[in-house]
């Protein structure tokens, strides 16, 4: 990864933050600020010496208590190449607790990761995840609650950031905290239809598909759980019941 | 016959494909527009119809700018009784010149040659790629969710999530989706056997991938406000007894077997929680 945008004027007496510098960084607005006692916390950091190498310089480096270019010339690209590689796996330690997921809780109603792509979803806002906890396996990609589904980034910027660095378990950490924001889901699908006649073999995927979804009505209502129109639970119309739709039907809508 | 004879000249359908944001259309045929048949109704839905098909084939129009002494018509509200000395001006032509050709472009792709027109610019993936990180990159169609024109902009179609999504460029947000129309995907997808092909391979390689929410790991369980309720939607049969289920499908939902059998209810219950282990029960 170049540097090319992170150049330093150390002619000027002017200091920036490395983490600032890093947010800065276009492609980098998924991350939040991580607090500099959570990185200085040895105990936060447990293991992440096998992920880099000079762990306590990187550490130095990124809470700015040493500049890169104090460092010889010939270290530096690695240096801050690594540093980014440790804040990114520190971001993602940091977003499952209660300040990081707060933060990111900011960001996710400010939109900074974009809206879900899917029409029913009517622009719901998306939450970065990775597929693996461990670097360079996967890069970020964004989950919508309310079709619980994962998207690739929009932008090329975004879709080579390491998943990792946001790791598997923040979207569910992000939803025990923030119950509220769970979305109601949209029972609403598409089918393709030619000349107003719906595709038979499309209808059937479909109607068996809702099958699979009055089942899991069924489990949830004989569990004591609320459905329609809650958190969690389904838009319901107030006069419901599964119409059939008539096959080959032209559609009224 | 087009009537502008300068060298530069660039016939008028050529200069609507290439304006920014028009590049999911194709360029139709002028046999197709030449061809009253292909028209029907249409002179209803546009304003100045006649001269709006003559603007689209290049024939020279005469518009209100060239009549300065005659009452121009500004707005688009003009009543029916329209004579013919009334003359639209250049920016109420223009607009319904490409009105009718968008309605004549929708007609157009679901006509053989604009199918195949339109199945060359999907195959070069020149309506983009499926959002959706399980279908690997499948091909985009463009949809409308109505053919009405004026009602909503262009929906790009999956065939393999068989769902819709709106394009990622806000180049695309005024598009009309009336302009493709609602038929065209499906009839594309049945006469490409091979966008079929391509999505069942995605499927394959991915039904045997559950994803759902995990927690260091442990799966969210469904009871759980933030579990898994919508699997259903992308959800393809399985194992034998859900295709059967899905046989059982064809012409109506077997609703019967879900509220009578609790009995077989419960086993579809501990199949879907085989992976009990592995599932964190979460308030
Ligand atoms: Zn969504
Ligand atoms: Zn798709």
């Amino acid at each position: 990864m170049a540097t090319e945008e992170y150049v330093t004027d150390s002619s000027s007496d002017f200091t920036e933050y490395w983490i600032d510098l890093f947010l800065g960084i276009k492609g980098n607005e998924y991350f939040c600020d991580v607090d500099d006692e959570y990185i200085r916390d040895r105990f936060n950091l447990t293991g992440l010496n096998q992920e880099v190498s000079k762990l306590p310089t990187l550490i130095d480096i990124i809470t700015d208590l040493v500049d890169i270019e104090s460092q010889p010339e010939e270290h530096r690209d690695t240096l801050e190449h690594n540093a980014r590689i440790l804040y990114g796996l520190i971001h993602a330690r940091y977003i499952l607790t209660s300040r990081g997921l707060n933060k990111m809780f900011e960001k996710y109603r400010n939109g900074d990761f974009g809206y879900c792509p899917r029409v029913h979803c009517q622009l719901h806002p998306l939450l970065p995840i990775g597929l693996n906890d461990q670097p360079r396996l996967n890069s970020v990609k964004l989950y919508c609650a309310k079709c619980e589904d994962l998207f690739n980034p929009k932008s090329a910027r975004h879709s080579v950031i390491d998943g990792a660095y946001f790791g598997t378990s923040f979207p569910a950490m992000f939803f025990q905290n923030f119950p509220q924001v769970i979305p109601i889901h949209s029972k609403e699908t598409y089918v393709p239809k030619v000349f107003g006649f719906k595709l038979h073999e499309y209808s059937k995927l479909n109607r068996w598909r809702e099958l699979q979804r009055i089942k899991l009505e069924k489990r949830l209502v004989k569990n004591g759980v609320q459905i329609s129109n809650v958190v969690g639970g389904f838009v319901t119309d107030p006069v419901e019941d599964h119409p059939q739709e008539l096959e080959q039907s032209a559609s009224r809508q | 016959m087009p009537s502008d004879p300068e060298d530069d000249y660039i016939p008028w359908i050529q200069q609507f494909c290439e304006l920014f944001g028009h590049d999911y259309f194709v360029p139709v045929a002028q046999e197709f527009i030449e061809d009253d048949f292909n028209l029907t109704g249409l002179s209803s839905q546009v304003p100045y119809y006649r001269e709006a098909l003559y603007t689209i084939l290049d024939y020279q129009v005469e518009t209100a700018e060239d009549h300065p002494d005659e009452k121009a018509i500004l707005n688009g509200s003009h009543s029916n009784n329209n004579t013919k000395t009334e003359l639209p001006n250049k920016a109420l032509l223009a607009r319904s010149a490409e009105l009718l050709y968008g309605l004549i472009h929708a007609r157009y792709i679901i006509s053989k040659p604009g199918l195949t027109a339109m199945a060359s610019k999907f195959e070069r993936n020149e309506f983009g790629s499926c959002p959706r990180y399980f279908c690997d990159g499948m091909h985009l169609i463009p949809v409308g969710s109505t053919d009405m024109a004026g009602q909503e902009t262009v929906r790009l179609y999956c065939p393999c999530c068989n769902d819709i999504y709106i394009p990622s460029s806000s180049r695309y947000l005024n598009i009309d989706g009336a302009f493709f129309g609602t038929t065209f995907p499906g009839l594309l997808v049945k006469m490409f056997p091979e966008i079929e092909n391509q999505c069942r391979i995605r499927i394959n390689k991915f039904n045997q991938n559950d994803f759902g929410l995990k927690l260091f790991g442990f799966k969210i369980n469904e009871l759980s406000a933030s579990g898994p309720r919508m699997k259903w939607l992308k959800m393809h049969p399985k194992s034998s007894e859900e295709k059967d289920e899905y046989n059982n499908c064809e012409y109506s939902i077997p609703l019967d077997e879900v509220s009578t059998g609790d009995e077989s209810d419960m086993d579809d219950n501990g199949e879907d929680l085989d992976d009990d282990d592995k599932t964190m029960a979460s308030e």
